[in-house]
């Protein structure tokens, strides 16, 4: 996927509306040809924004976007061959299905016959063939969000981008639809850029996933690296679930530090992810599917600084797997997380227990501010 | 022959029927249970615009076909007038029930009333009428008909007895064949009025033409107003709305008499023409159809802008941004997709300011010259001016057929139920 040239290079963009703040700054980014490229962050971090600079309906007060090469600063959106599918579909209203996804054609003056024929492919392939004459108002909204894909492919655009398409979806319809774009980006091999504040869709969808924060990316990265080594707090508490403790570290050695839990004489090892100073304060992040637990005392093989005691206060069933809170002396509960298959083996509620995981799993942030 | 699984399939086809027919009545019925409930609730509603509006406005437009002045007054000769055919003159006996028709009218002082009806149809009754009550002898030495001929030989005349008789009641076309310049002769067959008398489908035209023309320049100016309003922030659009709507605070006689002093001969514009050596002599600008197009659009603009910008407001910027993003150019953007959108409000708007126009009066009476006043000053002539309730209700319900079929022709093309009026 490296091989070719970035088909969108942001350089040093920068976007202010009240010229106070900056809601994107001094963002670097390139999409490659053909990625399914994910922009998560929490409400406000700036990528709609982001979004609507690439398509053309907000100006950058800063930088640079490239499109192939070229730069996009003078080009109006209707030039910019971009297709755009926005949060609430867009369609529009006093059109049937067919004319919405004709529509992009149509201003390009194809031929009627062609044109035709374009709209019934693209129907078939969003799997609507035969809707093409009701209005988006007598579609249900996975439909409407289908003609809306429909309507921004048909004109074969090399770049795509989606703003929250699912949002307005509910959790099956939105999981099947996460299924069908990703389908369909690697049928047609566009460049697909996706805006969700879902991480679990980002992960599902994503070849590579950019996390916002405050206007910057915290992190661009595979689904997989970012799940697995988030490389600052922030990143590690939006994706995915965190155990978090608060502490100082004491001592550090070939990226791993010993680190005291704030308002206890505990210790616990953590790998290092950012620099710290000794004895800076410092965010330690625990998954709750890597940890074990097992009743107090009867723990093997557990390393030095890996494990924490406390008392088992909850136990929740989940079908595939299960939760358990425990309490710690100190500080905030702590989650574990078992698949069903080791449910059998959980202390019982009251229990003292004792839990413990691999040294690499104990991730060491510098605190965020 | 039919198996046992197929007539089985049968039984089952037709029961499933049954069970359609009977859902269906009880949907019929659970809807109906709602209606009810609705139209006890507009009920109350409904009783004050009957006692307050269709009553009065009733009465006043039956007035229109209503027609027992003559009836009431010369009783006697309208019945002898029922078996008159129209050729030749009436019977001797209906000369004699005139005669004592007119005694008793002179006697009650009512013959005026009857005489003023009659004079609408053919001018010179009124005079004809009294002068015959006046030189009727006391006792009849002739036939009457003689004696009738004798005082007027208009009563020899064929239209005079047919007027009468058209004038019998107890309803009448008269009123509303003459609003579109139509009369009945002598035969009771519809023909034209005489070229010198007709007005009223001029003036029926005028007024549809000077509606029209208001309506398309109130467009023309109001929708780049309601657009520039609706693409504010909302604090914004608030402000300018309320400017839009400041002429309401002020009364239509006194807008109307602003333009008198703006536009007059001697009026500020001139003034400043003149002194900015623009023109040399005064232009005319007022008491023709200019001031009347100026000074009605401006009054009736905020109706064009109010259901535009409501309508505009509700399309979100998403739609031409979208259409841009698909490869349109902004004109394209905006002519396909978001003028089709406002359709509802385009309307909405012209059908209030069309409606509202037609019925103008006071702006065109004080600044239109002869030539551009519209029906409703008409009305108000008949009515309040000559106390002719017969033409100035026929005028109204030919002022109210207009605006009815132009709704009834917006609701076939928009659907009165997509209309937004802000
Ligand atoms: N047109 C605008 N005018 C002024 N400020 C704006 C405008 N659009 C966005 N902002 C501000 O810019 C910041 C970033 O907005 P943006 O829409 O890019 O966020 P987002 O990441 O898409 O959030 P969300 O997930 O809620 O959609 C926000 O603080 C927002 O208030
Ligand atoms: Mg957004």
């Amino acid at each position: 996927m490296k091989t070719s040239e970035p088909i969108v290079r942001f350089v040093g963009v920068e976007k202010s509306y009240d010229g106070i703040t900056r809601v994107v700054d001094d963002l670097d980014l390139d999409i490659e040809r053909g990625e399914f490229l994910t922009l998560l962050g929490p409400s406000g971090s700036g990528k709609t924004t982001t979004l609507m600079m690439l398509a053309g309906f907000e100006a950058p007060t800063g930088g640079q976007i490239l499109l192939e090469g070229k730069s996009l600063s003078h080009m109006p959106p209707h030039q910019r061959n971009i297709g755009m599918v926005f949060q609430n579909y867009a369609l529009f209203p006093h059109m049937s299905v067919a004319e919405n996804i004709g529509f992009p054609l149509s201003v390009r003056a194809v031929a009627a016959a062609d044109l035709a024929a374009r709209v019934e492919r693209a129907l078939d392939m969003v799997q609507l063939a035969g809707f093409g004459d009701r209005r988006p108002a007598q579609l249900s909204g996975g439909q409407q969000q289908r003609v809306a894909v429909a309507r921004a492919l048909v004109f074969e655009p090399k770049l795509i981008l989606m703003d929250e398409p699912l949002g307005a979806l509910d959790k099956q319809l939105r999981e099947q639809m996460q299924l069908e774009l990703r389908r369909l980006h690697q049928r047609l091999a566009v460049t697909m850029v996706y805006v969700t504040h879902d991480q679990s869709e980002a992960l599902t969808m994503s070849d590579r996933i950019a996390v916002f924060h405050r206007g910057r990316i915290q992190q661009l990265d595979t689904p997989k690296q970012m799940y697995e080594y988030p490389r600052s707090a922030f990143v590690a508490r939006f994706i995915g679930e965190n155990n978090r403790l608060e502490g100082s570290t004491e001592s550090t050695a070939d990226g791993r530090c010993t680190i005291r839990i704030r308002n206890s004489e505990t210790r616990i090892e953590g790998t290092l992810v950012e620099p710290v100073q000794d004895g800076g304060a410092v965010t330690v992040s625990l998954r709750p599917e890597r940890v074990q637990i097992h009743v107090a005392g009867h723990t093997i093989g557990a390393r030095r600084g890996c494990s924490l005691a406390g008392t088992l206060r909850e136990i929740v069933y989940l079908g595939d797997h299960v939760r358990a809170r425990v309490a710690l002396d100190g500080s905030e509960d702590f989650t574990v997380k078992r698949p069903i298959s080791e449910a059998h083996a959980i202390p019982d509620v009251g229990a003292a227990v004792e839990m413990q995981w691999q040294p690499e799993h104990c991730r060491v942030f510098a605190q965020e501010n | 022959m039919l198996t046992g699984a197929a007539a089985a399939g049968h039984a089952a086809l037709a029961s499933v029927d049954d069970d359609a027919i009977t859902l269906r009545r009880a949907l019929r019925k659970s809807r109906r249970r709602e209606q009810w409930r609705a139209a006890a609730l507009v009920l109350p509603l409904f009783v004050f615009l009957a006692a307050c509006f269709v009553v009065p406005i009733g009465a006043m437009l039956a007035r229109g076909v209503i027609d027992t002045d003559v009836a009431r007054i010369l009783p006697t000769v309208t019945a002898a007038l029922k078996s008159w055919n129209g050729s030749g003159l009436p019977a001797e006996s209906a000369y004699q029930a005139l005669i004592a028709d007119i005694r008793a009218a002179r006697g009650a002082g009512t013959l005026a009333s009857a005489a003023t009806r009659l004079n609408y149809d053919e001018p010179g009754f009124r005079t004809l009428l009294f002068a015959t009550g006046r030189q009727l002898p006391d006792e009849l030495t002739a036939p009457a008909r003689e004696t009738l001929i004798g005082i007027d030989p208009k009563w020899g005349e064929r239209d005079t007895w047919a007027a009468m008789r058209r004038a019998g009641g107890p309803v009448t076309d008269f009123y509303l064949l003459a609003a579109l310049d139509l009369q009945r002769d002598a035969d009771n067959s519809i023909t034209g009025a005489p070229p010198e008398q007709r007005v009223f489908r001029d003036v029926l035209g005028r007024t549809l033409w000077i509606s029209a023309m208001v309506t398309l320049i109130c467009l023309l100016l109001g929708y780049p107003v309601a657009y520039v309003i609706a693409a504010q922030p909302p604090g914004r659009a608030g402000v300018l709305l309320f400017l839009v709507l400041l002429p309401f605070w002020t009364s239509l006689l006194v807008r109307t008499v602003a333009w008198v002093v703006l536009l007059q001969k001697e009026g500020v514009l001139n003034s400043l023409f003149m002194s900015l050596g623009l023109v040399h002599e005064p232009l005319k600008m007022i008491y023709n159809r200019f001031a009347v197009y100026v000074a009605m659009v401006h009054v009736l603009l905020p109706f064009m802008v109010l259901p535009l910008y409501s309508v505009m407001r509700g399309i979100p910027p998403s739609y031409v941004r979208a259409a841009s993003s698909l490869g349109a150019k902004p004109f394209t953007a905006f002519r396909r997709v978001f003028v089709p959108q406002t359709l509802a409000g385009i309307g909405a708007g012209c059908l209030m300011v069309f409606i509202q126009a037609l019925g103008y009066y006071i702006t065109p009476a004080l600044v239109g010259g002869a030539e551009d006043q519209m029906i409703s000053y008409f009305i108000a002539f008949y009515a309040s001016r000559t106390v002719n309730w017969g033409m100035a209700a026929a005028l109204s319900i030919m002022l109210l057929t207009a605006t009815l079929l132009l709704y009834a022709v917006y609701n076939r093309m928009v659907g009165v139920d997509r209309m937004r009026l802000g």
